[in-house]
Formats: structure tokens, sequence, C-alpha cells
């Protein structure tokens, strides 16, 4: 019996942070006054915040415990569908470190920030031929806000065209965020189905794109895994009426060095660096959501562009039908340094590999599990497959219990309940970074469960046990707020 | 690939089980035509160590990469940074965690995040803050379309013209494809808003100040309260250096309805302008209005306390279309170094570093002074501040850069056209006095 | 969630489509959400409501009642003036699921044409359209 990796170790207790607070202590190395004391006037002056006191040891063992609690991909196995949790290497850290990096001030002028103006142009330069564009913008700070980059540049393509549009056409396996970025552009979400095979038919396409559309919101592949082989037809007909086609690239992972969305049709696509790039998605963020455009949409980029002029490089703003600023400064430089140092140093070879094998450990697994869990869409898979709770029903053990049950065994679960075009949704998303050992070891885990719920459907239900805390009542959390201690 | 864990064996044993003949096979679901012709025309891989040659060689061309003196803030704050964020933040549970959706192996993220609501929450005034938001430019734009969304008839927002003026463009990208309209409140020759100007504007859903303002002085919030009642419409504070509010009275006490801020000083790097940290807090009226992910406490099934995300009904995952926003990924990570940072420094520690800020930007000012700056645009400032330089400084503070690493405040020119010859002075903790007597010496005309 | 047998659909009141339920009461109407909406929502966590003085034609979206994981909008079965609402729900939003013909209603309209109310579905044709 090969071990599986979850097991009951020592965890500590630890209380909130300001329960821990005894006046008087203070962790920070204070710097001795060297200039006289300026007192504000007194209606200025509001009572000092009701931080907590610690010691630099009390700071250093909360913290330290409470990330005990955490499961990361530097823990294990994290295969969350459509967040692409691979490896977040090491050095990219380093990278982003350096001082003269880490250190720079925004607004130090081009002239004392080559070296970040040069990274910034060169991670432009190697996204735009990654994906086939002509033209990239790093400003947007997570995909989400690249989302809402793409949509204000069609928004302005139509503006520029003398008459703005009503609607955008969105499907139904879109992410969530698609339809609410299309909204803060001030257009209607058309939702439209798709076919029996998980994929859009360009003639559902047709039949409600019009010239009051703006375009479409396109995830390939899409969120079932499938890629969108009609994408070019698609495009074809929206363009024909006058739209545009957006690209979520979130799932760029599958396809690097094997399709190029610039080359398929697609005018817009937003890349997201903390899924396909390796950077840290830091419990959240931050992530970045770089732009990608061709020549259509390129004068409508956001300010401040990066531009290179024989050596030197410079922070250009004059352009008259540029969208504007949706940034402080750039974005955000720091996890820019880490996607650049990742695409250095996997090179076209390397990237072109991870998507190879993110492919083949997604259908591996598709393949392993295909006959313990129900398998609603049984395609050629990309990056990730979805299953789901159909043959559990009968011992009503749902995807939620073998999820919970998945912890046990030491695994982060898939994503699940999404897509929602598929009920009861199981998505696995192992990325190209975990081995074969690792995977038949999941593999492994999710068929013992499927097992259980046969054989002792009670074990999944009260699943997890080993974990800090056991499952969590969000009834009471979402009836009774509290947000604050 | 050192990050691509398959050996052949594995590559062909697994192909078997796809009922693959190679990995090229895996996309014949691809239809030729889509498929690229050429690879990617990028460089082969480097090593680890070519890696680092080549970054090094980047980052000395930033001069950030020698030791030097900052006397500029303007949303990008030179704060020290105890040894032991770095150190804890790094710690790879933290790092390589993503967003909290399976709460019973997420706990460190989740009573960190919400240790750290309730400090912005402290630190504010205010009753509820998110997890986080982008920065304060894109917070503040939120918080502006909030105002906007229920303000039915009234369709303009007022904003402060000393609103960061990235902010202030960031707030007109946003607000202008749904039709909504920005109207600048015009500054005083003491370098505040002019709160008199309101009287005259119409229409307005919400007023939007930034205390410390742009040039760094303090604002009469009192005054823009009354003026946003009197219209009916929501009172929105701002602001870019968090410091202040260990020392000056609190937005929430001033009756704030939103507050967006800038998290940066907080303990997290200048980075180049990011990632730093949008702060978005509310009253309690504004609860469901906020976007973006916030934690909350309960029960589980022992009935031991835990932490898990709520409210997601306001969420796009769940709301689509119709959702407060578009945010998913937000920037917890440097909310969790915000708070590991609010928890090292106390609430003595916070009083006593704001105190510092003030007090060497006095002195600053003062030594400027002497050495023939004009103060200017003259108010009560936390530790920033406006002077009108001599004819010979411009020449003077480029040589000052080049020579010396010191950088010796930001021309107002490009954002205010009308302010030639003016800069806008930062003076932190990190700088000594000796940092600043050497400056005054220096730029003496 | 529950089979149909098991809900309850008392015959005082009227049904639509997306499962409000209206009862006359005096002058006024009362309106909720009916045993199958909530049923199928799950446990109820909050409940959104007009302000008193609304005014809403027959079919406006009026509100809308929230699980942990969902959002459903609700929908006015007749025009009118809101003049009441269920402020208990604000600490309770539970009691739609406990009790939601009786102490979970929702709000109270002055209808503007009361015969709207003779055009909804009697709990016979309510059952009709459920089972489909």
């Amino acid at each position: 019996m090969i071990q599986q990796p979850g097991a009951s170790g020592l965890i500590f207790n630890e209380s909130l942070v300001w329960e821990k607070s005894r006046k008087g202590r203070c962790a920070m190395s204070l710097p001795k006054p060297d200039v006289e004391k300026s007192p504000l006037d007194a209606d200025l002056i509001g009572d000092a915040p009701n931080l907590p006191e610690l010691s630099e040891l009390d700071v250093v063992r909360h913290y330290t415990r409470l990330s005990q609690w955490n499961f990361g991909v530097d823990s294990g196995m994290y295969p969350l569908g459509s967040c692409t949790m691979k490896y977040n290497p090491k050095t990219n850290e380093v990278q982003a470190g350096r001082q003269g990096f880490a250190g720079a001030h925004p607004l130090a002028g081009d002239e004392f920030s080559q070296g970040a103006l040069a990274l910034m142009y060169q991670l432009e330069q190697s996204l735009a031929r990654i994906t086939g564009f002509q033209a990239v913008t790093l400003q947007p700070a997570a995909g989400a806000h690249g989302e809402l980059c793409g949509m204000l540049m069609i928004h302005a393509f139509h503006a520029k065209n003398g008459r703005q549009r009503a609607k955008i056409i969105i499907p139904d396996t879109a992410h969530g965020t698609n339809p609410a970025s299309a909204t803060l552009c001030g257009y209607e979400s058309v939702n439209i189905k798709s076919g029996p095979e998980g994929i859009l038919d360009p003639q559902t396409v047709a039949a409600v794109m019009d010239e009051d559309t703006a375009g479409i919101m396109v995830t390939n592949p899409n969120t079932l895994g499938l890629f969108e082989s009609n994408i070019k037809e698609i495009a074809d007909i929206v363009h024909a009426k006058g739209g545009l086609v957006y690209g979520d690239g979130a799932n760029m992972n599958a396809i690097m060095g094997i399709v190029k969305p610039g080359e398929i049709g697609i005018d817009v696509l937003h890349l997201n660096l903390h899924k396909t790039f390796s950077t840290p998605h830091g419990g959240g963020g931050p992530g970045s959501g770089p732009v990608a455009v061709g020549k259509t949409l390129e004068p409508f980029l956001p300010v401040p562009r990066v531009v290179k002029e024989l050596d030197t490089y410079r922070f250009i703003t004059d352009r008259p039908d540029s969208i504007g600023r949706i940034h402080t400064f750039y974005g955000h430089f720091g996890i820019m340094v880490r996607a650049y140092a990742y695409i250095l140093s996997m090179g076209a070879k390397g990237l072109t590999d991870a998507s190879r094998l993110a492919v083949l450990n997604a259908n591996y697994i598709k393949e392993s599990l295909k006959g313990t869990l129900n398998l609603p869409y049984d395609r050629p898979s990309m990056h990730e497959c979805v299953f789901n709770d159909e043959f559990q029903k009968e011992y009503h053990i749902t995807t939620m219990d073998m999820a919970k049950r998945l912890l046990d065994y030491g695994f982060h679960p898939p994503t699940v309940y999404f897509p929602l075009v598929v009920e009861g949704a199981f998505m696995v998303e192992p990325t190209e970074t975990e081995s074969k050992e690792d995977i038949d070891q999941f593999i492994r885990a999710v068929k013992s469960i499927a097992q259980e719920a046969k054989d002792n459907p009670e074990q999944l239900k009260k699943a997890p046990r080993l974990t800090k805390v056991t499952r969590l009542d969000e009834v009471l959390a979402a009836r009774k707020p509290c947000l604050r201690g | 690939m050192r990050y691509l864990p398959h050996t052949r064996d594995d590559i062909d044993s697994m192909l078997k089980v796809t009922g693959h003949a190679s990995l090229d096979d895996l996309f014949n679901c691809i239809p030729d035509h889509l498929k690229t012709k050429q690879g990617i025309d990028i460089p082969e891989g480097l090593s680890e160590w070519e890696l680092n040659t080549h970054m090094e060689a980047l980052a000395s061309q930033n001069i950030a990469c020698k030791t030097y003196t900052c006397f500029i803030g303007a949303g990008s704050y030179d704060h020290y940074i105890p040894a032991i964020i770095p150190y804890l933040i790094s710690r790879s549970e933290f790092m390589t965690a993503y967003t909290p959706y399976q709460p019973e192996v997420s706990q460190g993220t989740l009573q960190g995040i919400y240790e750290f609501q309730t400090m912005v929450t402290e630190l504010l005034g205010m009753d509820v803050a998110t997890a986080s938001h982008y920065d304060c430019g894109t917070a503040l734009a939120e918080a502006c379309l909030i105002a906007l969304r229920k303000g039915g008839a009234n369709r303009k927002i007022a904003v402060s013209s000393l609103v960061h003026p990235s902010h202030r463009q960031i707030i007109q990208t946003y607000i202008h494809p749904a039709g909504y309209e920005m109207v600048e409140i015009p500054y005083t020759k003491e370098g505040l808003t002019d709160a008199a100007a309101l009287e005259k504007m119409e229409g307005i859903a919400g007023i939007a100040v930034q205390s410390p303002n742009v040039f760094g002085n303090i604002e009469n919030l009192k005054a823009f309260k009354t003026a946003a009642d009197a219209k009916n419409s929501l009172f929105i504070v701002s602001f870019t250096e968090a410091l202040a509010y260990g020392l000056l009275k609190n937005p929430g006490s001033f009756g704030a309805d939103l507050v967006a801020g800038e998290g940066q000083s907080l303990g997290i790097a200048k980075s180049f302008g990011g990632p730093g940290l949008g702060l978005l807090a509310g009253t309690q009226k504004q609860m469901r209005n906020l976007p973006g992910r916030l934690i909350g406490k309960t029960k589980d099934a022992n009935g031991a306390d835990g932490f898990v995300l709520t409210l997601a009904t306001r969420e796009q995952h769940i709301r689509r279309e119709k959702a407060s926003s578009n945010i998913c990924s937000n920037n917890g990570l440097n909310a969790m170094t915000a708070a590991m940072y609010l928890a090292t420094v106390g609430k003595t520690g916070i009083r006593e570093i704001a105190q510092q800020n003030h007090d060497k930007a006095v002195y600053l000012k003062k030594c400027l002074t002497a050495s023939g700056f004009e103060p200017i645009l003259d108010s009560p400032f936390f530790n920033e501040f406006v002077m009108k330089a001599p004819q010979s400084f411009a020449e003077k503070r480029k040589h000052l850069i080049q020579n010396n690493c010191i950088f010796a405040g930001l021309d107002l020119e490009p954002y205010y056209p009308e302010l030639k010859g003016h800069y806008l002075f930062c003076a932190t903790e990190t700088v000594s006095k000796k940092d600043m007597d050497h400056l005054a010496k220096e730029v003496k005309s | 969630m529950k089979d149909l047998k098991d809900l309850n659909f008392p015959d005082d009141v009227k049904y639509t489509k997306d499962h409000e339920w209206a009862r006359k009461e005096g002058d006024l109407i009362t309106i909720g959400i009916d045993d199958y909406a909530q049923d199928q929502l799950g446990e109820i966590v909050f409940v959104e409501l007009p302000e008193i003085g609304a005014g809403f034609s027959k079919g406006d979206e009026f509100g809308s009642v929230e699980s942990v994981k969902a959002v459903s909008q609700i929908y006015i079965p007749v025009s009118g003036e809101v003049v009441e609402i269920n402020a208990g729900l604000e600490d309770a939003p539970e009691l739609v699921n406990q009790a939601c013909y009786t102490q979970g209603w929702l709000i109270r309209v002055k209808p503007s044409q009361a015969s709207e109310l003779d055009s909804l579905m009697d709990k016979a044709a309510y059952l009709d359209m459920l089972k489909g």
C-alpha cells in the first residue's frame, strides 16, 4: 500500500492577533528621533489606532502558526480547475527581490528607470510572440482587470466608429468575470448555450449576432477544458457584422506554441501571469492580467505605453484614442519581473513542452477516472477535465463531500460547482508540473473515495477530519456577518 | 527543464493510457488550420546562472540598485520594512495558496485577512473593510461607482482636483462608458480643496476628497461631509499615505461613507509602483455594496471558531452581469503583508513613526526655506509639501540624482501646468537630519 | 429538496409563475415567496426589500432573496405602492424558510388595480404548472 500524503500532524492553536496584545510591547525597531518634535494642531490629531502590541517573536510565531493552517502548491497537488496552480519557481522571487527592482520608485523618471522599462518592453514583446498579437499592455492588475481593459477598448473602438452598440454575446461556459466586465462597460449580456459537444456552434452565434452587438467573449480552450474548434467561423460571423472577438486567455496554459490566438480571429486577449506564467497566487493575489491586441485595437491601449527609441526606453502618454489609465502607475511590476524570469527560464521549447505536458496530465486523469466519476463531455481534453457526481447520487454523496474527503487524503480539491453548465462539476486541472507519481496518487485517492461513497458514505459526510477545523457554517457567516473582531 | 518532471518513460506510459501515439497527437482535436505554423519566436531557456546575470544587468540600469535618498512620495513611499516582514510573507503556505475556496485548509489566509480587515477598520474608523483591492486608484474608482449607481438621477461625481492625478484619470476611465461624469473641485491658494465651490454643483451623487491631499496638506473633511449631506450624496475619502492615520483624525470620525486608500506604506516594497495595496472600507450601510472578497467569522461543525469567504452573492461568480464589480483576484498577499506590518508596529509604534514622518517633513521644509525655496500652497501637512524652487534648481536636481543618488522632490508641472517650478517634497522616517542638511546645502542658491 | 407532495400550498393565496404568492388583506395585498421557492433556494441568508413608498408595476423586480451561493430576483404580482415591509427579516431571514406564508411575508402593497389579483393562479392551476 502506497501511503497517501494526508496525515494528522501537530496543529498549533493560535488566538486572534489582538488577544496576544500586552500594553507596552512593540516589535518594531523605531528610529531615534534626530529632529525636534513638531506637534500638529490638536484638532487635527486623532486617537492612536488600537493596533495590537506584540514582541517580535509574538509576531513571528503568530504568522508561522497561521501559515501552517494553509495548503499551498508547495504543500501538495492543487488541481484547482481554471486556476492553473503550477509550481511557482523560487528563482523568480530572487529576481523580483533585487534592490534595483523592488526598491525602484515609480516616479524616478524614465532616464533613471531604464532597467524597469526595458524589462517591461521585453516582456510585452515575448507575450506578443507567444500569443501572435502585435501589441501588449501590462497595466491590468489581474485577469478581471484585463477583461475590463479589453472590453473598454472594444467600447472605445465602437465609439470611435461613430455608433456605440448595446450588447455582447457571452457563452454559458464563461467565467463570471466576463459578464461582470461587460456590464461595467454598459453592455447587456446576451447569454448563449454551448452545443451538445460542449463547444459553441457557429449557428448559435449567427442567430444572435447583429449590428447592435459589440462582439463576443470567448474562452478558448473553454472552461470545460475543450478547444473551441469553430472559433474561426465564429469570428468571421462576428466580424462580418462589425463586432469584435474578446478572448479570455485564462486557459492559455494549454496551447502555448500550438495555437496563437492572434492568428485565429481573436481581436483582443487577456493573459493571467499568475496562471500561465507561474507567478504565485498569494492566497488571492496580487496577479497580473496583460492584454494583447492586434492592429485594430492597438491605438486604444491604456496609457502610459513603453516605447523603445534606438537604445533607450520611455513612457508615452500622448495617445488620443487610448482608453486612458487603469492603474495608478504601470501595473504590477513585481509580478511582471517574475513572469519575465519564467519565460526566460523556459524558452520557446520549455513553454511548448509545458503546454504539451499539461494536456497530457489532464487527459491521463480523464482516462484514468472516467469509470469512477461521471464525465459529462467525453471528448479530447485540453489542460483540464470536468467530472461530476452523477455516479454517486445513489449513495447521496455530492461533489462537495468528495472534495472535502480529498483534504483528508492530503490533496487540495479541484474546482467544484463550476462551470455552471455541469451540475455538480468537479473540475480537475493538474498542470504540467505534477509528476506521474503524484498524479497516480491523486487518482488512487479519488478511486478510494468513490469506493468509500458506496461502503461508508458517513465518512465522506463528516470529512474533513484531519484539518484544523471541520466544515464551516457558511449560512451563519452570511446571516450574521461578523467581518471584524 | 527542471520544472517539468516527466521522464521519457512517464510520457510513454501515460500516452498509452490516453491512447495517443505522441504528445502532438494530444492536439488532434484542434483543426490543423488553427495551429500555428511557427513556434514561439523567443530565445531558448536560460540556466539559473544565466538568468541571474541577465536580470542583475537589467536591475542595475535602474538607479534604485544603489542606495538612494528619496525625497519623493506622491503615492509611493520609502518606509523602513522590518526584516521579519519579507521573511514571514515568503512562507510558501501563504505565497503559493490561492483564494481560500476550501476554508478547512485555508484558515491561515482567512484568519490573517480577517485580522487585516479588523486592523484597517481600526486605522480608518470604519465599520467594514474588504479583503483588498488592486491599488488606491482602482479602489477609489469603485467607490465612485457605488455612489453613482445609488445616485439615480444624480449622475456626476465631484472629485477634488487634489486627488492624485492618476487616480482622477482612473475614475474617468471607469465611469465614462456608463455615461457618468466627473467634475473637479478646484483648489485654493492654501493648497486645499475649495469646499465652497461645491455649492454651485448640481446632480452630484458623491464627493471624493483625498486627505492628506496630493500636495500633502490635511483637508478640512468636516466641510465636505456637510456639503455631501446637503446634496444627499455619498462622502468618499481617499489617501495615498496610510501612515498618516497613525496621527491624524480618521475619515470615519468625519462621517465618511466610503474610504479608498493606498496601503503600500504598510511594509510593501515600492517595486516601481506595483503591486501595492488597495484599501476599501465603508460604513455598515455600504457593506453589501462593497466590491470584492470579505472574510467573516463563523463556527465549524464541532462549534469551533473559524473563518470563511462570505457575502459572496455580491460577487461576479454568482451574480455575473449584476455583480457589484468584476474583481476576482485581489492583492491578498500584500494585505497579509500590511497586517503583519500593523501587528509589528502596534499602537505605539505607528504613532511614533507617523509623528517622526511629520517632524522630518517640517524640518525639511525649514531647511529648504532657508536655502531659498518659497513655501507655497501652505497649510498643515503630514509628510509631503509643495515648494516653489529657485531658478537654478531643475539643473541641480538632475545633478543630484546622477551624482549623489538623491531624489530631490517631484516636478509638479506635468500634473499641474500652472505650477511651473513647483516641487512636491516628501520626508519619511528613512531620511536622517544629516540627509536633509546635505540636501539643503546642495540646493542652496 | 422536497417532493411536491411534501410542500405546502395554502388555498387562501394566489400564485405567480415566478413562485411569489399574494394574499388580499382588507385594502392591502401581502406578498411573499412560496414554499417551492424557499425550498429550492435552501437556507436564506438575506432578503433585499424596497423602500416604503416605492411604486411598482406588475411584473417589476422589487427585491431579491439570497442563499449562500445564489441570488433570486423577486417580481411583484400586482401593481401598487409599498406601504409596509417585513423589517423582521433583516435580523431573521430564516423566517422565510420557516414560515413563508406567515411570519416570513415580504411586503404589503396598496394595489393600484386590485383586479390584477384575479389574473394570478390559484392553488390548482399553480400545482399543474409545477407538475409541468
